[in-house]
């Protein structure tokens, strides 16, 4: 039982592995994850940067502090959308046939590209935190919240991975997966990533107030731009593990879903 | 014990169709067998369900001593892997899908690149190891899906069209590695759409058209069903127009030595009841009687003739084992 275990381990790290190599070698898949999010950051920071001024905005260092999050979240939505194309050009070409007639779970094969997705998202969050130092953000949670940001954005883009692959499942395509890019963008602009709720107008400041990714957005933003805030956390980690369990829960049917059609 | 049997194996798709219709197959331990057919045949579901790829909706299928239903996992440590159109992902190198191959069949990593260095030298691509396998040509690739499919040293190896679309010396690079690795013991179970392919390889070919099995035993007993090898010849034209007499007698001749068959743009047929052994009888009784031979050709039965007498048509892509592009240039 435990042999077993250990080697499908290995295998979700191998899959891991290439995952993150194929990410490093296909831009069209590395570009959305840094690119895109790096592009937004620098344009929203230096052409909105008078919003922290504005009546009711909260009180952070700069625009920028208050932006870094929100560059975060977007940064795993959209990892988790490249790993769904990832996935479902693996199943275009087959490449998966040849991992479903190996002796391991099916499941890890799906957790090796989660956790692909984890590890740059990892690696997104070191990045967008670098680029805060050294535009002279003070990380106010410190050296724990560093920690604690890097940790989170992985957990966030392995859920959000999880709906990637749970789509490229069940469509086989990567034109569809493709597809879903622009419903990012919705949801992020319909949750409190870029502009707090309390600015908005209605219905959008409702819908950003309960936005399961407003609170990952706040459980991010709150150790950088005033510490810990255990409550924020809490409701980060919990909509992190709702929106993973509900990707997984699809993942799992859709592979199911294939296993039965003989896909 | 067989490497390979199956009982009614039937797989229905949503629709009502039936890609594979009560399949009955038994392929012997050490066996090269080879599953033709045409497009659309039922011959890459039949492997898809005999990997574990793809669940039967009837009968069952033992594969290595387990069965494909009950114990697809045990199959799977069993059996090696080339899937029609090789899978392989172009952004990888060759030492890397090796490597993963290892791991995905429980080795250690040492293992994985020691066992990646000794397969692609036994498929000559040492050279290409570290290239991405984007770069390698069709041949390359199917060498590298071979080696891939080796890494755990199977009991069974199931090859999907291993040459499609493959130049002749490539395809003779993969025959070469494929009677290699059946005289170290691996049974084969081999899906061609060539013809001889079939006949050069498989000790026994399976013939499934409309998802039945409509013929199977070796290519010899096979071509032997459809009828013995015929002679066909032309005599020297003669000057003074005396060709019809010439014919006839010619004719008379040839019945002393098979059946005749009725003669096509000049040309006379005679089946031959010993097979080779009576041209030389004939050519004599013909040179005897004064009449000067042209043109003789032997023409046996092919498993073409099989394939037309069992299905009633032509297989596809049969007649050209070469067609097909092949992109890349051959390199490393």
């Amino acid at each position: 039982m435990i042999e077993r275990l250990a080697a499908n381990a290995r295998v979700v790290g191998a899959l891991g592995r290439r995952s993150i190599r194929q990410t490093a070698r296909r831009p069209q898949l590395a570009a959305p994850l840094i690119v895109f999010p790096t592009l937004l950051l620098a344009i929203q920071t230096g052409g909105a940067g008078r919003a922290v001024d504005l009546p009711g905005f909260p009180e952070v260092q700069s625009f920028l502090a208050f932006m870094l999050a929100g560059a975060m979240v977007q940064s795993v939505m959209l990892a988790g959308n490249s790993g769904g194309i990832a996935l479902a050009i693996d199943l275009e070409m087959g490449f998966t046939d040849r991992l479903f007639a190996a002796p391991i779970s099916r499941f890890a094969i799906v957790l090796g590209r989660l956790a692909g997705t984890a590890a740059l998202g990892g690696l997104t969050a070191v990045w967008f935190l670098a680029i805060g130092i050294v535009f002279g953000v003070t990380i106010e949670g410190g050296p724990l919240a560093v920690v604690w940001i890097v940790l989170l954005v992985s957990a966030a883009a392995l859920a959000f991975g999880g709906i990637g692959a749970a789509i490229a499942l069940r469509s086989g395509k990567a034109s569809v997966v493709q597809g879903l890019f622009p419903i990012v963008f919705v949801i992020l602009f319909l949750s409190t990533a870029f502009f707090p709720a309390n600015l908005m107008i209605e219905p959008a400041a409702t819908v950003a107030e309960y936005n399961p990714l407003s609170f990952i957005v706040e459980g991010l933003r709150e150790p950088i731009v005033a510490g810990f805030n255990g409550e924020d956390e809490l409701a980060a980690v919990a909509s992190v593990l709702g929106i993973g369990a509900v990707g997984l829960t699809l993942s799992a049917a859709a592979m199911r879903g294939r296993a039965r059609r003989g896909q | 014990m067989a490497a390979i049997s199956t009982e009614e194996l039937a797989r229905e798709f949503e629709g009502g169709i039936k890609a594979v219709d009560g399949v009955e197959l038994e392929v012997a331990e050490g066996e090269i067998y080879g599953f033709l057919g045409p497009n659309g045949a039922g011959k890459t579901t039949t492997v898809r369900m005999l990997v574990t790829l793809l669940q039967p909706t009837g009968g069952r299928a033992v594969v290595a001593g387990h069965d494909v239903m009950e114990d697809p996992a045990a199959v799977r440590r069993r059996i090696g892997v080339a899937l029609q159109e090789a899978a392989l992902d172009p952004l990888m190198t060759g030492r890397e899908l090796i490597q993963l191959q290892a791991t995905l069949h429980a080795m250690p990593r040492s293992k994985g690149r020691e066992l990646s260095d000794a397969l692609l030298e036994r498929v000559g691509l040492t050279q290409a190891a570290d290239r991405r396998v984007g770069t390698y040509s069709g041949g390359m690739r199917r060498r590298l899906d071979l080696a891939s499919a080796l890494v755990h040293s199977p009991s069974v190896l199931f090859l999907d069209e291993p040459t499609t679309g493959l130049d002749p010396v490539s395809r003779q690079a993969i025959w070469e590695e494929v009677e290699r690795l059946n005289g170290e013991g691996t049974t084969v179970f081999l899906t061609t759409q060539y013809l001889e392919e079939a006949d050069q390889l498989a000790d026994r070919v399976g013939i499934i058209t409309s998802g039945k099995l409509v013929a199977e035993g070796t290519p010899a007993a096979l071509k032997a069903e459809v009828g013995r090898p015929h002679l066909e010849l032309s005599l020297v034209q003669d000057a003074l127009g005396q060709d019809r007499d010439a014919h006839a007698h010619a004719e008379q001749i040839l019945a002393r030595f098979g059946k005749a068959m009725p003669s096509r743009d000049g040309l006379l047929m005679v089946e031959l009841e010993r097979g080779a052994a009576e041209v030389g009888p004939i050519v004599r009784a013909l040179d005897e009687a004064g009449l000067a031979v042209e043109s003789l050709d032997l023409v046996r039965p092919t498993l073409d003739d099989v394939f037309v007498a069992k299905t009633g048509q032509h297989l596809e892509g049969s007649e050209d084992p070469a067609a097909g592009p092949e992109p890349g240039a051959e390199a490393g």
